[in-house]
């Protein structure tokens, strides 16, 4: 098993190519859309992804912080040798072009041209039964991250302030964030908690509900009341403004309802590794 | 209506210029991010020159994806950055530079506009996330400024460009801002959709 250079060929894929249920989305979204402006918009956004897959060329300029999810079985062997993989690729996407140089020393401003530094790349872990790994390659772009909101409602607004939330902070970011968007969320928790579970709630295919219906059902509502804001393509209006929500929950403090919100571009790019026991590596997206 | 120009010659005709028009440009295009915004402040203040003429090119708010090959850059992926960020400075660096066709995303606010209004110039958007499709008009890359102290997103690229768009004016030369009506009006849907919530 040679991971580094996995791991490096996981980012390259993820950032020439968006996986095929987003490319369907948007496909629907083209088609279903009468706003000319919208559809120009889409149009292209569709040319440029074809373009880009075509021509193995990063499909943003903007190739995200570099983030990693990482679910690992409690006996997975290979812990310490992924974190080491994960910084050298990241190094080495960064000297290929793969990616841009995006981590920068926040008090200096300094960008030290390799996309390493302190927490960067940012691994996540979730421990588990088993002794596989499954890593989850999530380059999140920074306009669509800078539309992220932490909502700490009174318990008393209950689901209906939750949706007030979301629609309010969705026309908040309006064409900023890239749109149409996915809307990510993380109910419950703490502070913390709500805001990893609404990243999180990324890595889920779209068109995928969760599997307790009435969290399903809120998924659809929220599509549903977000769509007629009509921010539209890039905020020139239209049918689709978001493609997807999905919602990840965790059990809240009784004086507490945070609601965290995570908005990812159209560019929604991932690719998954799956490591077994005995380093069989597989990459997909 | 859509219109190509090439740039300079044609920044006469920016003026005639409409809210929902559609722009292809070819001529000179320099990259402007939030640093690259303050530095030409300091320089203006300064009374130093910048070693480029921004009034006779578009100014793009972009930080490329660039390889180096041999002697010259090849530009990658190049669409835009959310231009929100730059009205902080806009009004400043077009009046001191100015500057008659800024290219972004997202849209930019009223402050932005009114300085636009007084050069008869415009804002237009290109589509956000589309960047291998706008390096593709990126021919040559002709010229790299601060490179060393901003490093490659934040520096100042000087690209030569061929039919880069399509381009769609935001804001226009009467002061028309597409990012404010279309606000105002996600404000009135925005109280619609709160009854259906609480009729819910």
């Amino acid at each position: 098993m040679n991971i580094e250079e996995t791991i490096l060929e996981a980012i390259r894929t993820a950032e020439t190519a968006i996986p095929f249920d987003v490319f369907e989305h948007i496909k629907i979204a083209y088609e279903n859309e009468t706003n000319p402006v919208s559809k120009s918009q889409l149009n292209s956004i569709l040319d440029n992804v074809k373009y880009a897959k075509d021509k193995k060329l990063p499909i943003c300029q903007d190739t995200g912080t570099q983030t990693f999810f990482l679910d690992i079985g409690f006996d997975f062997p290979y812990k310490k040798e992924i974190v080491n993989a994960i910084t050298m690729s990241v190094a080495k996407a960064t000297n290929l072009y793969y990616i841009r140089p995006n981590a920068v020393d926040p008090f200096s401003g300094k960008n030290p041209g390799n996309n390493v530094g302190r927490f960067i790349p940012y691994i996540n872990w979730f421990l588990r039964d088993g002794n596989d790994a499954i890593i989850y390659v999530l380059p999140k772009g920074g306009g669509s991250e800078n539309a992220s909101a932490l909502g700490m409602l009174k318990p008393g607004e209950g689901i209906k302030g939750i949706k007030k939330f979301v629609v309010e902070q969705v026309i908040k970011a309006g064409a900023n964030p890239c749109p149409p968007t996915i809307i990510g969320l993380g109910i419950g928790g703490g502070s913390d908690l709500s805001m990893i579970l609404a990243k999180r709630a990324l890595l889920r295919p779209l068109g995928q509900r969760h599997e307790e219906k009435r969290v399903a059902d809120l998924e659809l509502e929220l599509l549903d009341l977000l769509n007629k804001t009509e921010v539209g393509t890039m905020g020139w209006g239209g049918k689709t403004s978001v493609l997807d929500v999905h919602i990840e929950y965790a059990y809240r403090h009784p004086a507490s309802l945070p609601v965290g919100l995570v908005v990812q571009c159209w560019a929604d790019r991932r690719a998954i590794i799956k490591i077994d026991s005995n380093g069989n590596v597989e990459v997909k997206q | 209506m859509i219109y190509k120009f090439k740039i300079p010659d044609d920044l006469d005709k920016i003026e005639n210029l409409k809210m929902g028009d559609v722009l292809f440009i070819t001529g000179k295009v320099f990259t402007a991010r939030d640093e690259a915004h303050q530095l030409m402040l300091e320089l203006y203040e300064k009374n130093e020159k910048l070693p480029f003429d921004p009034s006779k090119m578009v100014m793009y708010h972009c930080g490329p994806v660039v390889k180096r090959e041999g002697n010259e850059w090849k530009v990658l992926a190049a669409g835009p950055t959310t231009s929100s960020r730059m009205d902080l400075f806009e009004k400043d660096v077009i009046n001191a530079y100015g500057i008659r066709i800024i290219v972004g995303k997202g849209g930019m606010g009223d402050n932005t506009a009114e300085g636009l209004k007084k050069v008869k110039g415009i804002y237009a958007t290109y589509t956000g996330g589309a960047g291998a499709l706008a390096a593709k008009s990126f021919h040559k890359v002709e010229n790299v400024y601060f490179l060393e102290e901003l490093g490659s997103p934040e520096a100042i690229w000087i690209f030569d460009a061929i039919d880069f768009g399509p381009l769609i004016v935001s804001i226009d030369p009467q002061g028309n801002n597409w990012n404010k009506i279309s606000r105002d009006e996600m404000e009135k849907r925005k109280k619609e959709i709160f009854k259906i919530i609480d009729q819910s």
